[in-house]
């Protein structure tokens, strides 16, 4: 095991944790985009260059969309230019 | 009070204690009395609800100021224990796996030799992947095809806004309906400048992994979904009048419809006339060259087209409730 490999583990070990524990969603899914881009460079590095597109494009691109998505559509975070004031977003 | 459940009566335990709105306007005996006899509605408590110190009701409100805090650690204690039993479990596992690219591990076997050895005579292709994914194992990857098409439909079904006045964001009173999906997208000066450099580069990307998903890594899937976050991003920076001009529901259908058809009826052919290893009739082309694979390249390009499709509607559909 390389030295990018220990960093690469440690990160994605710390980001496991850390999506866990973090209270806010829109954090958490933060995280785990990073997770997904951690995640597509060990496949990167375990020569599985097609796995890692995939892994990019969708893991950190698409998933992490459409959890955003979803958030402000039940108005977990607050959209820009969202006037409507009884729609507080949800601090949990 | 009476038709509440068990678990709400619960609650109102923890979170108040025994003090209950009703105790609050009566007068101190009564209030006792209530306590007494209203706490829990088992019938075993009637039997002592005269008495003036009800041992039943000491124990059930015991249980259910306590308890609860009991429960609550030890369910705590529970689930670390079972997640730190997981990862022991696991660890131990990983230790007696075989190292990463090991020849003498199980994995390694005459399937294995057959795919690297004979991908490129019979498949026509040098990724030997491509040709595992899309000859040797196509029908898994038309069943794939179709639980994607299935989860599109689902969404679908789901989200789907119905009134067409709705959903193309024409009901221009935001404040009023407070939904999410009548806010145009308001996006910034940095993230359309960045989406006019970002955007033609993943269209170029994803077209070339699926063109080259027979030479190099990649293939349908992988170019797909970059294609699909490339509409996305689209979308994004410049609002879905911008990709509603070209993708609307009929080219939805259209593209879906066809990809999918194409492919079935591909994997039909090469499953009729024998599979693996068998001349099919079709031009395998050079090993390496672009045009080569057989019905690799045309399977390439229906799944990418289909998996670009469904990630653009997933987004589209969450974000407005239709395409």
């Amino acid at each position: 095991m390389t030295l990018l490999d220990g960093i690469l583990l440690a990160f994605l070990i710390i980001c496991a944790v850390s999506v866990s524990v973090t209270r806010n969603l829109l954090e958490s899914i933060i995280i785990y985009m990073g997770f997904s881009i951690i995640m597509s460079i060990i496949w990167l590095t375990l020569e599985a260059p097609d796995l890692a597109i995939t892994e990019a494009a969708v893991g950190a691109g698409v998933t992490g969309l459409l959890f955003l998505a979803t958030l402000k559509k039940i108005h977990a975070i607050k959209a820009e230019g969202d006037k409507n004031k009884e729609d507080k977003p949800d601090e949990k | 009070m009476k038709s509440d459940g068990f678990f709400s009566r619960l609650n109102s335990f923890v979170e108040y204690g025994s003090m209950r709105e009703e105790d609050l306007t009566l007068s101190p005996s009564e209030k006792h009395k209530t306590i007494d006899t209203d706490i829990p509605e088992n019938r075993w408590l009637t039997t002592v609800q005269n008495s003036e110190k009800p041992v039943g009701a000491r124990i059930a409100t015991w249980v259910s100021h306590r308890g609860v805090e009991i429960f609550d650690r030890l369910y705590r204690v529970a689930a670390a224990f079972i997640c730190f039993t997981l990862i022991g479990v696991l660890l131990s596992v990983v230790a007696f796996l075989p190292a990463f690219g090991d020849e003498d591990a199980p994995a390694v076997n005459e399937v294995v030799e057959r795919y690297v050895s004979k991908s490129v005579e019979e498949t026509g292709t040098t990724n030997a992947v491509a040709g595992m994914i899309s000859a040797y194992r196509g029908f898994d990857t038309l069943g794939e095809a179709h639980v994607l098409f299935a989860a599109a439909c689902s969404v679908i079904i789901l989200l789907r806004v119905d009134d067409p006045e709705r959903r193309h964001g024409k009901l221009v009173d935001p404040v009023m309906t407070g939904e999410d999906m009548d806010f145009e997208p308001n996006s910034d000066l940095v993230l359309r400048k960045a989406a006019k450099v970002l955007v033609p580069l993943s269209f170029i990307f994803g077209l070339y992994v699926i063109l080259n998903g027979t030479t190099s890594p990649g293939g349908g899937f992988s170019g797909g979904a970059l294609m699909g976050a490339g509409l996305i991003l689209t979308s994004v920076a410049f609002g879905f009048g911008r990709t509603e001009r070209f993708f609307g529901d009929e080219m939805y259908h259209l593209v879906k419809t066809a990809c999918l058809t194409a492919y079935a009826l591909m994997m039909a052919y090469f499953i009729y006339m024998g599979a693996n290893g068998f001349p099919d009739g079709v031009w395998l082309g050079i090993p390496g060259s672009i045009i080569s694979g057989g019905l690799i390249l045309p399977i390439n390009i229906a799944v990418g087209f289909e998996v670009a499709c469904t990630m653009y509607c997933f987004y589209a559909l969450f974000r407005k409730g239709g395409l």
